[in-house]
């Protein structure tokens, strides 16, 4: 019974988990390979830098899940990432205001797009390509040049295992509490992927509106004649991505200590999380796929980059690298194409 | 009056108000604090559109491109390998080796989209980061220090009968397409796939064929605009693409062509750039800082397309 | 017949100038089996599109239970208790059946969906149509067309109807399935549930309802109960005395074409489950009918012969040359040359966004170019013919396709053909939806290419018109042909019959 039901996850599951399994394959490899691997100092490091990535391609995971496109999630990461740069600072409770104020500005903006295009129609990926530049655009004007003003403690904590982030708040004993000890040496940032995982997207993917987005995706006819809300689970997807991508700037500022209004990194953001949405297993056509997957996907992205550091290759080959990899795991894609018996099921 | 302004006509007819707007606009600015009118002038404008010559060769590309419901995001780095390579290999070959880059990136986006059936957003995707990390390895991530050939630079930087020659290259590329798009069985075939490509396929159109020629297209163009600005900047460099993807998708939508496909007019496009050109250039004249050029941007784009989806509501 | 659960009165709707339905006045009982008989195009969707809310009558009032109601949404109609299992699957392929099975008011528990309570309650619902074979955790994409049949029958239960409607929900369905169906129903009635089922099967609604109602036309004829009529009687009613439309004489039945070499031959030919070993020929000067009911592999025999569909087993030998085209562009150049006017003139026949003469020009660029280029003089000259060979009411050439009535979009479908001068010309239903004008003005057009030496091969679903067009007819059931009729032997009653492949006496 067990197999059987995991031959069907496995079957329906195909892309992601073969996303999983090519992250764990990359990340022994990686481990064993590196000089000082299993070690809680490069788990620390490495977490750090794949975060904002992760929570930006969760964020695109909801419009493509529509059957759509977010071409400003790069840029709305930006523009939290300058705002939290700005509020990160104060008192604990200015703090608290100011991560609040700075997830809601992500979510306002992602609930903008999402009512330009349902009550605007306009194509999602045209809507985004707009309201991206005018993202940036608040980018500058809150952060005219890089730099910022974040709480030192906050960005020690955040950044750094389980047991420093206890001995910067002075609880757990400072974090030699007996009960911390199995947990000490987890970097604090998995902790919080694994938190926005688990408190925002497990509950969205079960409720009423997330499965509506699924069904868009999926039949869009056929969501409308079961009498599901879609304008609502539009909207509801385009907020919900910006809250993640406002996840991935308060991050960005809390790890770098300050915000950056940069176009090209807005961009290559945007660029990488559609990437990683496809590298787990989501499809473009919209309707299958998870965020889970995309955080998979820009892991594997995140570990590919980490192996220039450790093995003696010329660092200027990595995004040839890159790019070989990802058309590879795209090219997979093609052998539907191979089993298509009436040839105009191909366009549809 | 519905006859004058057709459907397809009317985002070009409101554009081209925007554009009368914009000009408006900047030349009552600088009126009211220089007391000139430089938008005005023709040498202005004939220097805003040398600098528009580039944004207008790729958005062309991309026009063929969108016309049929697809997308390519390899134009940034199929530019800066044209420009790259031309300036690397140098002599008479320069040219054409630059141009030979782009119709061999056309030809893959082409196979990966229309016959693997890969999502053009992703495939083209994985294309521009290949060429990335092809130029990054040739050149070791240094701008290089080869420098384009005479002929780069004249085509690019000087005037012919008082004329960038620029503007001529843009405007052959922007003949070549309108010859294309109305004149050709391909062309035809472009608007009929982008449409609907299954009752293209069933009239007998080698669709996959279309979609093949379409990004072969769209690469020269965007070697085309590689050879250009690598003339204009005497040399190529790292990322030199990247400030064109964008606008020329937006030029494009701006100018009428639907993203979905099978519906748009090149004068739209052509008249898409001026408007992204001209704004651009105003934009600048009022020294706007970067934060308000993008917001403006992006709010200019969001209000024409909201004024174009009322149209078409009340038409349909 | 006692309590009259919905009552539909003076129900109109119109189709940019179509009658679809004209002045309904239908009622339903609680308690009820209620059959809906009808041909292709009687009315029968649409009423029972507006009966779900999925359209809004142009005129009349629904009444529920005596209160007078209207239905803006599905989810509106679905509210109050009528339940529709549509024909078009309304299921969503990504999810999973307990999903399918719940997506409209799925079990939750703190707000979430609960997906243990979800997958009991598929199960017990999936006990209910007997498939317990089916795995609710799988995707609704993974199972086959007849046990998402199932699955939408199990959707539409699920949802405690008051008013269930099943149209053609038996289509896909095995013996053992359509049982399992026949005792829910039962089951449902003596509940006090209103069913209404439509199904081209005659032995089907006649052993299941308990009331007949036909439809002919968009106009309700006749209700009574079952047992009243004879099945003759029934099918006249359908059919009608009235003959609608004109058809072209038939020239007398050509001896020589039968030894003439016919100009396409087809044998065993088959492709997935959907082609059997289709054995049929093809003379010049002919035209062949395809009669059957929908689905029999009619639409699947003419996209093999034009080369879309792949690994297609059996033969075909065209003008005596074995081996189909491989495609479409291939089907339509060579020395004999293929046309195909396919079966949904908006996704597969026209680019509607365009011009019609970009759409009359779509397959015969070759012919009006000099190189690459297109001669403007001969484009033009072209879409002028084909305007006026078919008599295209349109404003201007250059005006979008979609502005056209469907009768002329359908006319630029054939008129598109017509520019590469085909020797072989396959038409799927061309005359569907369209204004009984424009099918005469078809019909005529047909006969002249027939006598003009063409070979035609017609599929439709109207039976006066196989009747009224055709040579021969064959009539195809599962993939296979199953009788071949020619001249005067094509009759409606024994088309009726061997689409139901029951033996024409029987009836």
């Amino acid at each position: 019974m067990l197999a059987k039901s995991l031959t069907r996850w496995l079957q329906q599951n195909l892309g992601f988990a073969a996303a999983i399994l090519l992250l764990v394959v990359l990340c022994l490899v990686y481990n064993i390979l590196h000089p000082r691997g299993f070690s809680s100092a490069v788990a620390i490091q490495n977490s750090n830098e794949a975060v904002a990535i992760v929570f930006v391609a969760m964020a695109q995971t909801l419009p493509v899940l529509l059957g759509g496109l977010d071409l400003s999630v790069g840029a709305v990461m930006t523009l939290t990432n300058c705002i939290a740069s700005e509020l990160l600072h104060g008192s604990p409770a200015q703090i608290l205001l100011g991560v609040v104020v700075t997830l809601l500005s992500g979510t306002a903006f992602g609930l903008m797009n999402g009512i330009i295009v349902v009550y605007g129609r306009i194509q999602p990926i045209i809507a985004t390509l707009a309201t991206g530049a005018i993202a940036i655009g608040l980018a500058l004007l809150v952060r005219p040049k890089p730099g910022g003003d974040v709480d030192e403690d906050l960005s020690w904590a955040l950044t750094n295992s389980v047991a420093d982030f206890a001995e910067t708040y002075g609880i757990a004993d400072g974090g030699q509490a007996w009960w911390l000890s199995p947990f000490a040496d987890i970097p604090v940032p998995v902790i919080l992927v694994i938190v926005v995982a688990a408190l925002v997207w497990i509950p969205f993917r079960r409720s009423v509106t997330g499965r509506t987005v699924y069904a868009i995706g999926s039949a869009e006819g056929s969501a409308y004649m079961s009498g599901l809300p879609i304008n609502r689970a539009k909207i509801a997807a385009f907020t919900l991505g910006g809250f993640l991508a406002a996840c991935g700037g308060l991050y960005l500022a809390i790890q770098t200590s300050s915000g950056n209004a940069d176009i090209q990194q807005a961009g290559a953001y945007t660029l990488n999380s559609i990437a990683a949405v496809v590298l787990g297993g989501t499809s473009l056509l919209g309707g299958s796929g998870g965020a889970i997957g995309s955080l998979v996907g820009a892991l594997i992205l995140r570990v590919i980059s980490f192996y220039f550091r450790i093995l003696d290759i010329d660092p200027l080959l990595q995004p040839l690298i890159e790019g070989v990899v990802l058309l590879t795991a795209v090219s997979f894609g093609a052998f539907r194409t191979l089993r298509v018996k009436n040839k105009l099921d191909l366009f549809r | 009056m519905r006859r004058l302004v057709s459907a397809e006509n009317k985002p070009i007819a409101i554009a081209l108000g925007f554009i009368l707007v914009i000009l408006l606009i900047g030349t009552g600015y600088t009126l009211s604090t220089t007391g000139t009118a430089p938008l005005l002038s023709p040498n202005y404008l004939l220097q805003q559109l040398q600098i528009g010559a580039f944004l207008g060769i790729c958005a062309a590309g991309i026009m063929m491109v969108i016309l049929l419901g697809h997308i390519d995001l390899s134009i940034p780095w199929t530019l800066t390998a044209a420009a790259m390579t031309a300036t690397a290999i140098g002599g008479d070959m320069a040219v054409p080796t630059a141009l030979a880059v782009g119709v061999a990136v056309g030809l893959v986006n082409g196979i990966g989209v229309a016959w693997l059936r890969i999502p053009s957003m992703i495939f083209t995707l994985g294309v521009d980061t290949v060429l990335r990390g092809l130029m990054v390895a040739q050149t070791g991530g240094f701008a290089p220090q080869d420098t384009a050939t005479p002929l780069m630079v004249f085509l690019a930087k000087e005037r012919l009968l008082g004329i960038p020659a620029a503007i001529f290259v843009w405007a052959a590329v922007s003949l070549a397409i309108v010859v294309i798009l109305t004149r050709t069985g391909f062309g035809r075939a472009i608007y009929a796939t982008g449409s609907r490509e299954a009752a293209a396929y069933l009239s007998g159109i080698h669709t996959r064929w279309v979609i093949l020629g379409a990004f072969v297209v769209s690469g020269v163009c965007a070697a085309i605009a590689g050879i250009l600005l690598a003339g204009y900047s005497a040399k190529a460099y790292q990322g030199m693409g990247n400030v064109y993807l964008l606008p020329a998708i937006a030029a494009v939508v701006l100018g009428g062509t639907h993203i979905l496909g099978g519906r748009g007019r090149y004068i739209g496009t052509l008249i898409g750039v001026i408007l992204i050109v001209l704004l651009n250039s105003v934009l600048s004249i009022m020294q706007m800082p970067e934060a308000g050029r993008q917001i403006i941007y992006g709010a200019v784009i969001i209000a024409m397309l909201l004024v174009y989806g009322r149209n078409q509501r009340v038409l349909s | 017949m006692t309590d009259v659960i919905i009552e539909y009165r003076g129900i109109s709707k119109h189709f940019s100038g179509i009658r679809a339905l004209e002045d309904v006045d239908f009622a339903c009982s609680a308690g009820s089996i209620h059959g809906i008989l009808g041909e292709n195009g009687a009315g029968k969707s649409t009423l029972i599109k507006i009966m779900s809310g999925v359209l809004q009558p142009d005129a009349g009032e629904i009444r529920l239970e005596g209160r007078p109601v209207a239905f803006a949404s599905p989810r509106a109609a679905g509210d109050t208790g009528i339940i529709c299992m549509f024909q078009e699957l309304s299921l969503i392929p990504d999810l999973t059946v307990a999903d399918n099975l719940s997506i409209s008011d799925p079990p939750r528990r703190l707000g979430l969906i609960d997906r243990r309570a979800q997958k009991a309650r598929a199960e017990k619902l999936l006990a209910r149509v007997r498939c317990e074979d089916v795995d609710p955790n799988a995707l609704v994409r993974e199972l086959s067309l007849s046990r998402r049949q199932m699955i939408e029958i199990a959707k539409a239960l699920g949802r405690d109807p008051k008013v269930l409607i099943l149209d053609e929900a038996t289509s896909a369905l095995t013996a053992r399935d359509v049982q399992t169906v026949y005792d829910l129903l039962a089951d449902l009635k003596s509940k006090g549930v209103a069913s209404l089922f439509i199904s081209h099967r005659m032995h089907e609604v006649d052993a299941l309802c308990d009331t007949l109602s036909v439809f002919r036309n968009g106009r309700h004829i006749e209700t009574f109960a079952k047992g009243e009529k004879n099945g003759r009687e029934i099918v006249k009613l359908m059919i009608g005395r009235d003959v609608e439309a004109q058809f072209p004489p038939r020239p007398p039945a050509r001896q020589q074409a039968q030894e003439d070499q016919p100009l396409l031959q087809v044998s065993g030919l088959t492709w997935e489950d959907r082609l059997n070993g289709i054995d049929l020929s093809v003379a010049r000067g002919e035209i062949v009918g395809l009669g059957g009911l929908d689905g029999q592999g009619q639409k699947e025999l003419l996209l093999a012969l034009f080369g879309v569909l792949e690994h297609v087993g059996g033969e075909i030998a065209i003008a005596g040359q074995r081996g189909g085209p491989a495609s479409p562009a291939a089907a339509k150049s060579g020395s004999t040359r293929m046309a195909l006017v396919p079966e949904d003139r908006k996704t597969e026949g026209l680019m509607l966004g365009m011009s019609i003469a970009d759409n009359l020009l779509a397959a015969c660029q070759a012919r009006i170019s000099r190189g690459p280029f297109i001669d403007p003089q001969r484009a033009r000259q072209a879409v002028a013919d084909g305007i006026a060979k078919l008599q295209i009411k349109a404003g201007s050439p250059r005006d979008a396709v979609m502005t056209l009535s469907g009768g002329n979009q359908q006319k630029v479908v054939i008129a598109k053909w017509l520019m590469i001068d085909p020797d072989i010309i396959l038409l799927n239903d061309p005359t569907r939806g369209i204004d009984v004008g424009t099918k005469q003005e078809i019909y005529r057009l047909m006969r002249d290419l027939a006598d003009a030496g063409k070979a035609i091969l017609f599929y439709s679903s109207d039976y006066a018109e196989l009747i009224g067009c055709c040579d021969r007819v064959a009539v195809l059931y599962g993939g296979r042909v199953v009788s071949e009729q020619s001249g005067d032997g094509i009759t409606e009653e024994s088309l009726v019959a061997a689409s139901l492949n029951i033996d024409p006496r029987a009836a």
